[in-house]
């Protein structure tokens, strides 16, 4: 059994036309140690899966089924006071938007040092001094004074870091890092993935990194899953994902990435995210996939392994093992 | 030093509207109807020795010069003389001030003290009981003129549950006034630990304290609420639940001082409120302040009194405003000087 376990997550917003489903019969683990790349298009649900593995979305949006599972107890149905002792302390978020996740009217010193008192149970002076530190770990320069300032008067890409020093301050079993090198530049992007990397081997911690760019995923990741409009899709190893895309998106996905050493023009994918107003009970990749069949209409494709650590959902299967040859 | 040239250049650009306002009160007086010597001259005096008080006073002077006179006044510190006590009106402010200020401040402590908590609880379980009864409350705070909130209380609290001092001034009848130090017999009765006035000035300040307070409370709480609603949605907000800290903190800390900040800019036209209910309270309560003075003036066209009131009004509201500015710049660092 993996640390994490998430099982036929469903997430609802309510709107007024209507239920967006945003999240749709998610399934995903990831063990101790491991890194796990969650990919895919903007609005297919990878942040709103992240908060609601912290138990976080707020109405209108709404957890309606499945379950999340951590050390094999269902986080779903713990009492409010418990889920508050695990947020922070054994699964700890990095946020998307790392300038408007902190609080523009407490200084970063702060915020960062009432995290070490109550995750680490130290001392207001030793808090601080252990923020100071967490600074200067992930590379942010003149930390001393920096924990005076507040968020308006650092840039994007030491906000980044804050959050991340922030988030590793309870050594957590789980990180779910949204985004956490969009916006920073080449160097800097590098060093956090090391730390993320470091973090994974020195504690132990399993992390789910949320991320648009594959080429990232393909440098970081063991594992990968890719979703689209709200549904898990393909799930497996970095090697075997890259090698043997089996579902088309996925396909798609692969052959979207920039390459230097190979001069192919960008493709892009083909159609639009489809709407998750009364969305489809069948396959929500139907309307752009070129395998499309009559079953896909109304049938959710279910998660099928094809080999070890290796799974896909997509009824057109042999199809897509010929495109793929 | 930039702070002092700051708060000199925002004092300097209000020169234009005070001198606007002195205008329209004057005017404004000079239209009432009523005759100021008459009351000077009392009810049986002569034609002939009214037109000699009249031409001491100077009202046989046209408009112009009369405005002249009072303006001219004005710069010597000189604010008129007040017809009905026969004494500068600069005296009788002064004497009057610390009762307005004691009425006004405590107001403005309480409409806050439930305002703010309110407009909260009203944002956390929004659409609930609470929340329903915060709103009931807000409207009717606004609905209801301070008058008739004012004689609702004594009518309840004085007189069928009995409950409340009567409502005559600022002390019960027989005790007298503390030592004055500030000249807000609160403040004052604590500092000399007289106990019995402190106890006696509280029982005389709630009900009228209550009475202005309850009609500003609501935009305060309604403030509160809508701006608490907007931070609660915030990234920071869900971050800060993300990182496990404690509910309480999490609402009174980190939203609750995001919230404030609007609050604050509020403040200015809160107290903008408060002096206008201010004359209404005094008048109900018998207050001795300088809003009960200005009303009872305006009974009888005593313009020095009405002018002043209206004219101190407006310096109050600059200032107000002015420290609003600079308390903005404390709560929100965003606005501060670098
Ligand atoms: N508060 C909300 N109200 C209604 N719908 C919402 C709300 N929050 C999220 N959604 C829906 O959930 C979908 C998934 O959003 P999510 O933020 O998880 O996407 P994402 O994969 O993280 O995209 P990005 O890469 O742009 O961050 C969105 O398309 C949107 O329709
Ligand atoms: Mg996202």
């Amino acid at each position: 059994m993996s640390l994490l376990e998430v099982s036929g997550l469903t997430v609802h917003f309510a709107t007024d036309d209507g239920p967006v489903e945003a999240v749709h019969g998610l399934d995903l683990s990831v063990g101790a140690g491991e890194i796990l790349g969650l990919v895919g298009e903007s609005g297919s649900g990878k942040s709103v899966t992240g908060f609601s593995i912290l138990r976080l979305i707020r109405p209108p949006g709404r957890i309606v089924r499945g379950s999340v599972r951590l050390d094999g107890r269902d986080l779903l149905t713990l009492p409010e006071e418990e889920m508050r002792r695990i947020r922070g302390a054994r699964i700890a978020l990095v946020p998307q938007s790392p300038r408007t996740a902190l609080n523009p009217v407490i200084t970063i010193g702060t915020q960062i040092a009432r995290l070490f008192e109550l995750h680490g149970d130290l001392s207001r002076r030793a808090a601080w001094n252990r923020g100071i530190e967490a600074l200067d770990q992930v590379g942010v320069p003149d930390a001393a004074r920096r924990m005076g300032q507040y968020a308006h008067q650092l840039s994007g890409g030491t906000c980044q870091r804050v959050m991340i020093a922030m988030a590793l301050a309870s050594s957590p079993q789980l990180l779910i890092a949204d985004e956490p090198t969009t916006g920073l530049d080449v160097s800097i992007a590098a060093r956090i993935l090391g730390l993320l990397r470091e973090l994974g081997t020195r504690t132990g911690a399993a992390i789910i990194l949320i991320t648009h760019d594959l080429g990232v995923v393909a440098e970081t990741c063991h594992r990968v899953a890719v979703m689209h409009a709200g549904q898990l899709v393909e799930t497996g190893t970095v090697r075997a994902l890259f090698r043997q895309p089996l579902h088309p998106y996925t396909r798609a996905l692969v052959r979207s990435i920039p390459r230097i050493d190979r001069e192919v023009a960008l493709e892009p994918i083909p159609g639009a995210v489809p709407s998750l107003l009364h969305a489809s009970p069948g396959c929500r990749y139907m309307a752009r996939c070129p395998h499309a069949l009559e079953v896909c209409r109304k049938n959710k494709p279910s998660l099928d392994v094809v080999e070890a650590d290796h799974r896909v959902a997509c009824h057109a299967l042999e199809a897509n093992r010929a495109a793929v040859a | 030093m930039a702070l002092a040239l700051y708060v000199l250049r925002r004092l300097m650009s209000v020169i234009p509207t005070l001198f606007g306002v002195t205008l329209i009160s004057f005017f404004l007086t000079y239209m009432l109807p009523g005759n100021p010597a008459q009351v000077k001259a009392g009810p049986l005096a002569t034609p002939e020795y009214l037109a000699e008080v009249e031409r001491q006073m100077g009202l046989d002077q046209p408009m112009w010069v009369q405005y002249g006179r009072y303006v001219g006044g004005l710069f010597r510190g000189d604010l008129g003389e007040s017809a009905a006590t026969g004494r500068p009106v600069l005296q009788d402010f002064t004497q009057r001030l610390p009762a307005t200020l004691e009425l006004t401040l405590a107001s403005l402590i309480l409409a806050i003290l439930i305002g703010v908590p309110l407009g909260v609880l009203s944002a956390v379980h929004r659409d609930t009981a609470i929340d329903h009864v915060g709103r009931i409350v807000g409207v009717a705070g606004v609905a209801m003129p301070t008058f008739w909130t004012g004689l609702l209380f004594i009518y309840v609290l004085f007189y069928l549950i009995g409950i409340a001092p009567a409502p005559l001034g600022r002390l019960a009848s027989g005790l007298t006034p503390p030592t004055a130090i500030t000249g807000l017999y609160v403040v004052d009765s604590l500092l000399t630990g007289n106990w019995r006035t402190l106890w006696s000035s509280l029982g005389q300040l709630a009900l009228p304290a209550a009475t202005l307070a309850f009609s500003v409370m609501a935009p305060v709480a309604r403030m509160v609420r809508a701006t608490m609603l907007e931070i609660l949605q915030s990234d920071y907000i869900t971050a800060a639940w993300a990182a496990g800290l404690p509910r309480r903190r999490v609402i009174y800390g980190d939203a609750l001082r995001n919230a404030l900040i609007p609050v604050v800019t509020t403040l200015g036209v809160v107290f903008g409120f408060l002096m206008a209910g201010n004359a209404v309270v005094e008048t109900v309560f018998a207050w001795p302040g300088i809003g009960n003075y200005a009303v009872t003036a305006l009974m009888t066209k005593d313009s020095g009194p009405i002018q002043s009131f209206v004219l101190f009004v407006a310096v109050m509201y600059v200032i107000v405003n002015l420290i609003v500015d600079l308390l903005y710049a404390v709560v929100d660092p965003r606005t501060r000087l670098s």
